[in-house]
């Protein structure tokens, strides 16, 4: 009879239980935002990181991927070296430059980068077919900024100096291809050619060079293992692995996950808060009928458990609206960070995790239990025969 | 008259902390009621009959003195024990009826059977037994919001009885009905009298003091006459 008491009394004030409900709701599912932020970064960087099977990334030592203009020479040695190691699978070179695509308007400027386009992991072809030597695949903003399709040919420069209009090679490049650039948004203009193009158009300069190296790694390996061969097999070299990079984007990305923490915990606050407000206000209205049940016999803690039922009662239906309501405003803010310049079109900030999701909202239901207590507990102490007398009897 | 007395009061006090002098509600009372009397409690307000019904009831604990009910020393009990007291021996009325409105008439009389641990199927047919006992079989689906003050009053007496207490306690049950109404109610507990429940009511109503065989006259927390009214024996 508890349960039906505690459903009936919540009935009973539809509008407010609906009301306090819905706040619930707003609050778990920031909550719920909150805790899909603060996870979300790191897994959909530690799965973008992963695609194709690429565990470790091979920079010029002390540097980060990409992070300075700095290479790696004898890079074709060092491809050799590096899959020498065991457990490597593939190593995949990369090269990257800038390059200007000349034309009767203004040069257009865009990234490129130089592969190996039989072990590549940084573009996906869309339409058309790899590069071979003087070609390129280019993003969709590079052909919407060239006007170009594919098939067409382009003036391509490399070390392109606008003021003296002077540059280390020049080349007529024809477009073999249509790519998404995996760790490029979408608006990003670049291009994709074969590595020994990239280094020829460089210039003494770039010779042998590379950017990078990304490597990838048999399934049963421990990638770590792996990681400290090639720093030891290349003094030039610093090896990252995923975990690690997972581990150095975490730290970048510590102000998201304290922001998000602190606004986590702010929600669950106000959800207490709320089920505490109304779990108070219903028992002062019903005073009287509580001392009369007292009075004929019920026990203090059925009392108790009735009133915290309803503090239940309320946060699980809030959670369970909240759980809806979360996951469509995540979709909804990943819509529109994803158009934040110059962010990986893969990166999802708000990434849905059951497992962290039915923990935060676990958190939730059960501060609603704390929140039933208070008022139970004052519910339940109070003086029978007082109350009796300012409520039900003469 | 005669047999066992079922409550008896020795020697109770029972004051209330109050800023200053403490409230001396209840004074020195000593009382015996024997099974099957119907006793009527009056006196002018504040006089200590609602402190006085409590202390009967196992509510509230004398400050100092006893209570025993049915050979049970209540006044002693922890609170645990004499919430269970009352849920098994004792029936309460009171003066507004407070039924739980989100109830209907008969969930209502079966709350402290359902608290009893009453097996569902005789909880159903106890509780549709006490509508019919109390005239409102035909009300057992409505709630407490669409009966009259004196069918509530009704369905608080067949509540009182749920799990067939001693002793009925009733505090004003007529003070918020009319004539009629309070007719109803002063007939009803003739009849559970006469078929020996034991009853103790405090009350203002002159006729439902009548009704009883026994009057005490209470004056500030103590009793101050107590007379048998043989007159309906
Ligand atoms: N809980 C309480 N706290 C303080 N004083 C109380 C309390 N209950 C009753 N009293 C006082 O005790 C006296 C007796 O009250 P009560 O038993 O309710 O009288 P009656 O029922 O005869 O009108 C009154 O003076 C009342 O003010
Ligand atoms: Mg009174």
């Amino acid at each position: 009879m508890r349960f039906q008491l505690a459903a009936l009394s919540l009935r009973r004030h539809a509008s407010r239980t609906l009301l306090a409900v819905l706040g619930v709701a707003v609050s778990a599912a920031m909550l719920l935002d909150m805790v899909m932020l603060a996870t979300g970064m790191r897994q959909s960087f530690a799965s973008l990181l992963g695609r194709n099977g690429f565990t470790i990334r091979v920079s010029p030592r002390g540097t980060l991927p990409f992070d300075t203009e700095a290479t790696i020479a004898q890079a074709g040695d060092a491809t050799a070296a590096i899959a020498r190691i065991s457990g490597v699978t593939a190593v995949a070179p990369v090269l990257g430059t800038t390059i200007h695509v000349l034309g009767a308007r203004a040069p257009v400027t865009a990234f490129a980068l130089g592969v190996d386009p039989a072990v590549q992991g940084d573009y996906q072809l869309l339409s058309g077919r790899d590069p071979a030597a003087n070609e390129l695949v280019a993003s969709d903003a590079l052909l919407r900024a060239t006007g170009a399709r594919v098939g067409d040919t382009l003036d391509v420069a490399v070390g392109f100096d606008p003021q003296l209009r002077t540059y280390t090679g020049r080349r007529r490049v024809a477009i073999s291809g249509r790519a998404r650039f995996t760790y490029l948004s979408a608006d990003d203009r670049a291009a994709a050619l074969q590595l020994a193009t990239v280094q020829a158009m460089g210039g003494a300069d770039r010779a042998d060079r590379a950017s990078l190296f990304m490597v990838r790694t048999a399934p049963n390996v421990d990638p770590e293992a792996a990681r400290v061969a090639i720093e030891r097999a290349l003094p030039r070299v610093t090896a990252l692995s995923t975990a690690g990079a997972v581990a150095e984007a975490e730290r970048r990305l510590s102000y998201f996950r304290q922001l998000a923490f602190i606004l986590g915990a702010v929600s669950l606050i106000v959800g207490f808060l709320l089920v505490t407000t109304i779990v108070t206000v219903s028992v002062n209205e019903r005073i009287g009928e509580i001392a009369i049940m007292r009075a004929i016999g019920v026990s203090r803690i059925h009392v108790v458990q009735q009133i915290v039922i309803e503090g239940i009662g309320l946060s699980l239906t809030g959670a369970a609206a909240g759980l809806v309501l979360g996951v469509f405003t995540a979709q909804w803010l990943n819509s529109i960070l994803r158009g934040f310049p110059g962010l990986p079109d893969a990166i999802d900030f708000f990434l849905f995790q059951p497992n962290s999701a039915f923990r935060a909202l676990a958190l939730l239901v059960a501060s609603g239990v704390a929140a039933g207590i208070y008022p139970a507990w004052r519910a339940a102490s109070l003086p029978i025969s007082a109350t009796l007398r300012e409520e039900a009897v003469g | 008259m005669s047999g066992q007395p079922l409550l008896s009061v020795r020697d109770a006090h029972r004051d209330y902390p109050h800023s200053g002098e403490p409230v001396h509600a209840v004074r020195g009372v000593s009382l015996q009621v024997t099974e099957g009397e119907y006793v009527a409690i009056v006196g002018p307000s504040g006089c200590g009959k609602s402190t006085l019904l409590n202390l009967l009831g196992a509510i509230d604990r004398p400050t100092t003195g006893s209570v025993t009910i049915g050979g049970t020393a209540v006044s002693a009990l922890p609170d645990k024990a004499a919430t269970h007291f009352r849920l098994t021996n004792i029936g309460f009325v009171f003066q507004r009826f407070y039924l739980l409105p989100v109830l209907t008439a008969q969930e209502n009389i079966e709350l402290p059977m359902a608290e009893a641990k009453v097996a569902l199927a005789e909880r159903h047919e106890r509780a549709r037994e006490l509508l019919g006992y109390v005239g409102l079989a035909a009300r057992a689906d409505h709630r407490p919001a669409e009966l009259s003050g004196g069918e509530q009053q009704r369905v608080a007496i067949a509540r009182a009885l749920a799990n067939r207490p001693i002793v009925l306690l009733a505090d004003e049950p007529t003070g918020e009905l009319d004539a009629r109404t309070g007719g109803e109610v002063i007939a009803l507990f003739d009849r559970l009298n006469r078929e020996g429940m034991t009853i103790v009511v405090v009350t203002h109503d002159e006729k439902l003091a009548g009704a009883a065989r026994r009057v005490i006259h209470m004056l500030d927390g103590r009793i101050v006459r107590d007379e048998p009214l043989l007159r309906r024996a």
